[in-house]
């Protein structure tokens, strides 16, 4: 179990959490202005990386925040947590 | 070598060892076909490269040991009780090939048609269960409702008494479902393919696909060298995304773990499979005697192949509600696997964009009881480069169109 240190709550474990996902993709502005390949990877295409991943996790049995985490998908370590809104931060 | 009884005794009174059962080559400059990846799939789309579609100069590239990915890994469940006609044709064209398997390749994969009982704890699941009851009858594939006590008597060890949180309330019974022997049939396909002339070439590791100015595919660099191939199927699993990055490619992919366990061996006590979505437990019984029990995935994706212990632990409580009589059982092992997850739970068999480049992959939790279909049609859909009419539904566009094949709700975690 995962060690989650929420941005406004401290470290919590994982059972706490409920991950959303990738971070960082935004939904178009304009749905109906885009074509239908900006739509596909907006909707399903992701980047699934072996290595840093940026994602989406919320403190569902906690403050109920939503908030971003760089985590190292190979060794699982948390590299960072950040709140929604901020840059993703390097991977080092 | 042709396996026999003949052979068995001859071994048996010579004592001489066995020989090996496929050839470990050199990989050569140039092959027709480049197959990343040596799990079942992969290795059975050689095989039926070269059995059906006569293209023998064909290369297996496996980063590690063939079958020591997935398809040594997973809990063997084999059925094709699907609810959508797309999935349950796929489904059901494997489950034919299975039961000829053993025949076929002179190899016993030991395909166990025990049946399979997928249980319904709520009004809900008996509800979704019977609709996939009368979805497979009248798709010609037997499915049959069970109520609690028949539930019982075709499992006596399972308690379907009402005191439970979630009691069983019936349960789906596809008696051609079972179990097989998953190394058994990732080295039975390994030693026919490569009778038929196929290069299976291990700890060689893909680090980039070649492509030339019109860009297609003309090759592999591998950590064995440069493999020139005009046509490379990437049958990667749970790496897909690493694999078609190199071609630039996004998939709609997200790799998770997920795990399994062993009991100690005991006597026959589990005459079949038995899973429960809802309440997330699946097990069944070895030949050696181990009760083999699948987990859920981890909630985040990650590629360490190992999971949180609290997944395995819900496993557990759930078996041991259902199974009183296990509780004092010991386990002994426990692992992890990555699977390549879609959003519509369905996976991605065909052509790329890429001109040269086949994808077969997005089996999620559930792709071993695939593997001969998969690489059946995946063999056609690679020799004639157009998809195999059983697997079109499955292209990688179908993201695109928005023609999803939603087997959600009856794969979302126990597939």
């Amino acid at each position: 179990m995962l060690l989650i240190r929420c941005p406004f709550c401290g470290a919590r474990p994982e059972n706490e959490f409920s991950p959303s996902g990738e971070a960082h993709i935004a939904r178009p502005p304009d749905p109906s202005a885009c074509d239908d390949d900006a739509w596909t990877d907006f909707l399903y295409m992701r980047s699934n990386p072996k290595g840093a991943h940026a994602e989406r996790w919320r403190h569902l049995h906690g403050c109920g925040r939503f908030f971003n985490c760089l985590r190292d998908t190979i060794s699982d370590r948390i590299i960072a947590t950040y709140p929604a809104g901020q840059t993703r931060p390097d991977a080092e | 070598m042709r396996f026999s009884f003949a052979t068995m005794l001859r071994q048996a009174f010579t004592g001489n060892a066995w020989p090996e059962q496929w050839r470990s080559p050199e990989p050569k400059p140039t092959y027709d076909v480049a197959i990343v990846g040596a799990g079942g799939h992969g290795l059975a789309t050689a095989y039926y490269l070269a059995s059906e579609h006569g293209i023998r100069n064909v290369a297996v590239l496996e980063k590690g040991w063939l079958g020591g990915g997935n398809t040594g890994r997973n809990t063997t469940i084999i059925r094709s009780n699907y609810l959508q006609d797309a999935s349950a044709a796929l489904y059901e064209h494997a489950l034919k090939l299975w039961e000829g398997l053993s025949r076929t390749l002179n190899y016993n994969v030991m395909y166990s048609p025990r049946g399979v009982l997928m249980l319904a704890h709520t009004e809900h699941d008996v509800r979704v269960f019977r609709r996939h009851v009368h979805a497979n009858r009248l798709a010609g594939i037997d499915n049959e409702w069970l109520t609690p006590e028949q539930t019982q008597r075709f499992c006596p060890p399972l308690n379907v008494s009402p005191d439970l949180r979630y009691p069983v309330l019936g349960a789906a019974l596809q008696r051609r479902g079972g179990v097989a022997r998953h190394d058994a049939v990732a080295w039975g396909y390994a030693r026919a393919a490569s009778a038929l002339g196929v290069d299976i070439v291990q700890n060689c590791e893909v680090t980039a696909i070649r492509r030339d100015a019109a860009g297609a595919v003309t090759g592999v660099e591998t950590t064995r060298g440069t493999i020139a191939a005009r046509k490379i199927a990437v049958v990667a699993a749970g790496h897909t995304s690493v694999v078609m990055a190199m071609a630039g490619l996004r998939m709609p992919l997200e790799s998770f773990p997920l795990q399994a366990l062993v009991s100690e061996p005991v006597k026959p006590v589990l005459p079949c499979v038995v899973m429960s979505n809802t309440i997330h437990a699946y097990v069944s019984q070895s030949d050696k005697g181990e009760l083999v029990i699948g987990a859920a995935t981890d909630a985040y994706t990650s590629y360490s192949q190992a999971g949180g212990l609290h997944v395995v632990t819900h496993a557990l409580e759930a078996i041991c509600e259902l199974f009183p009589t296990f509780r004092r059982l010991r386990m002994l092992r426990n692992w992890g696997g990555i699977v390549d997850v879609t959003p519509d739970r369905s996976p991605i068999v065909g052509l790329t964009p890429v001109p040269g480049l086949f994808v077969n992959c997005g089996w999620g939790t559930g792709g071993f009881k695939a593997t001969p279909g998969s690489g059946h049609v995946f063999a056609a859909t690679v020799a004639h480069g157009e998809p195999h009419p059983i697997v079109a539904p499955f292209a990688l566009d179908r993201f695109r169109s928005g023609r999803l094949i939603d087997e959600a709700a009856a794969a979302a975690v126990a597939h």
